[in-house]
């Protein structure tokens, strides 16, 4: 070491007489104090303000050690019919649903991308798609019940309604980030507009919006098992009535099945990735 | 290069005949199910309901506006109650995530089989939306802010665990071994190889799991768990769609302003 030791930092000049400890993560000292210090007083309002009643937890002990054990004992069977109608009724909404959204999603994505549209489609479909994300699947499917009355369709307009936010977002981006040289080599062969999305932007996104299309058809699935529950059809009302009944054996087989096609739709997009990329 | 004759002139193509054909067969099929799909659907829907939709939709929206201000000031606590749910339940959901997630990466599990359990437990946590674990949880604790914290951590575990088991199995493995070779223990590798290298992407995950955690604990109290949504639940059952729509509002205002935090902590430590 070729350096004074008046350059050095005090941490560097204890780790030479064998005292060395790491950097602190967050370097300035105030931002680092004033971190703690907000939290410290979040912890104190939070014991002010949130009231839990204990002896309720203490009773509901025996119902939750009975939940997880039903676990082990899963019924299929007893249920069999209204699971499988459930089942049924959730696969057809989140394929149909997925399918609507995503040919929705293409334009608006296309319009979204800043590199393509005009600016007032740019900023008309980027509003399509801020509504349609920060809004709650399961608020979305209130208001449709409330028009389309009980049923799987309010269940498909929802799902749909939210994979176009997901998907316009997502395929703007990736069309945003597309090379300019195929866009440009198209466009001097004399490409009309459709033409020149085909040829130059389409192979670019493909695979991703593949790849994001598997992604949401999974989402939408695990959706469809929640809009149910304010009566958008699906698997979802079936899982309700049985915890409301205390069935939490048919719960518990509900709940597997949905993790069951879960994983099994993740191992499938990721070989479905793979032969794509 | 393919190629089809047409007046014996050769015509470019963007792919071979046989391809060409492949993938059209496979549109078919999407098709074929899509309409299959759309036939269950149709029959379990009663299509007389949709004559008047139209009607519906303008009365829904003519009666949220405008939006009933005068419970706006009642409804401050319950959001705060929310912010609560999100919050603790991201914290629970992390300290349980962190430990997980070093058993599921490949490169610093103990062994195979705790490795396979930390992945289930992941795929279970991840498969199932924090508004099920909440219903389950209200008829198990009873209704109010723990229901919805726990359903919120439960949720989280999945989320986070899956990113941050990613995060440790792409760290680099020069330090790793640097630190092996001074003879440090087990702990101690962890400790100053490892966390430092995923200790940005944590912070990242985490906070982008809490601006998520925002968004999804205001409807937790549509099934009892506390916070905005049960004012909303409340609103929603009495007709009162005036109130709705502030509630809306609010919500609305909240997500905006998670959604700036979480992007300017992530742009800092990123």
């Amino acid at each position: 070491m070729s350096q004074s030791p008046q350059l050095l930092e005090p941490r560097i000049i204890a780790a030479k007489s064998g005292s060395w400890r790491p950097k602190p993560k967050i370097s300035n000292v105030t931002l680092r104090w004033g971190i703690n210090a907000a939290a410290l007083v979040y912890l104190v309002l939070l014991y002010f303000s949130v009231d839990i009643n204990w002896s309720r937890v203490a009773q509901g002990m025996d119902r939750g050690v009975a939940f997880m054990g039903s676990f082990l004992t899963p019924d299929f069977v007893s249920r069999g019919g209204e699971i499988a109608i459930g089942l049924r009724e959730s696969l057809t909404m989140t394929f149909a649903a997925t399918v609507i959204g995503i040919l929705l999603a293409i334009p608006v994505g296309l319009g979204a991308a800043r590199n393509i549209a005009p600016t007032p489609v740019y900023f008309f479909c980027r509003a399509i798609i801020a509504l349609s994300r920060t809004f709650q699947e399961i608020i979305i499917a209130i208001l449709f019940v409330a028009m389309f009355g009980f049923g799987p369709l309010a269940g498909v307009v929802t799902l749909a309604f939210a994979t176009i936010g997901f998907m316009a977002k997502l395929l703007a981006e990736d069309i945003e980030d597309a090379q300019r040289d195929p866009m440009e080599a198209v466009r001097a062969t004399g490409a009309s507009w459709l033409q020149w999305i085909n040829y130059a932007v389409q192979p670019q996104v493909m695979p991703r919006l593949i790849g994001l299309s598997l992604y949401r058809l999974d989402i939408n699935f695990r959706e469809s098992a929640v809009i149910g529950i304010v009566g958008a059809g699906g698997i979802g009302a079936t899982l309700n009535t049985s915890i409301n009944r205390y069935d939490y054996d048919t719960s518990a087989a509900v709940l597997l099945v949905i993790i069951g096609i879960v994983l099994m739709s993740e191992y499938l997009s990721g070989y479905v990735r793979k032969w794509t990329a | 290069m393919p190629v089809e004759i047409v007046n014996k002139t050769p015509v470019w193509q963007r792919r071979e005949p046989l391809q060409q054909r492949l993938i059209w067969c496979g549109y078919f099929l999407a098709l074929m199910l899509f309409l299959l799909c759309w036939k269950i659907i149709s029959d379990n829907t009663i299509w007389e309901f949709l004559t008047d939709a139209h009607l519906q939709a303008a009365s829904l929206i003519g009666r949220m506006i405008p939006p009933d201000w005068s419970i706006t000031g009642s409804l401050l606590l319950p959001l705060w109650d929310t912010l609560n749910i999100a919050t603790v339940g991201t914290a629970l959901g992390v300290l349980i995530a962190f430990p997980l997630a070093f058993l599921a990466a490949r490169n610093t599990s103990p062994h195979p089989s705790l490795r396979a359990f930390a992945l289930a437990v992941i795929v279970s946590s991840r498969s199932i939306n924090a508004l099920i674990w909440a219903i389950l949880l209200v008829t198990i604790v009873g209704p109010g802010l723990l229901a919805g914290m726990i359903a919120i951590a439960l949720r989280s575990i999945g989320f986070v665990g899956k990113l941050l088991y990613e995060a440790i199995e792409e760290i680099h493995p020069t330090p790793v071994e640097a630190v092996t070779s001074t003879g440090a223990g087990r702990m101690q590798v962890l400790a100053y190889s490892v966390m430092p290298q995923i200790m940005p992407a944590f912070a990242g995950i985490t906070v982008y799991r809490w601006d998520i955690n925002i968004r999804e604990s205001t409807v937790l109290g549509l099934v009892g768990a506390g916070g905005i949504g049960l004012q909303m639940n409340a609103a929603i059952n009495n007709l009162a769609w005036g109130q709705v729509a502030t509630v809306f509002v609010l919500i609305f205002a909240t997500v905006i302003f998670s959604e700036w935090v979480s992007a300017k902590v992530r742009h800092a430590v990123i």
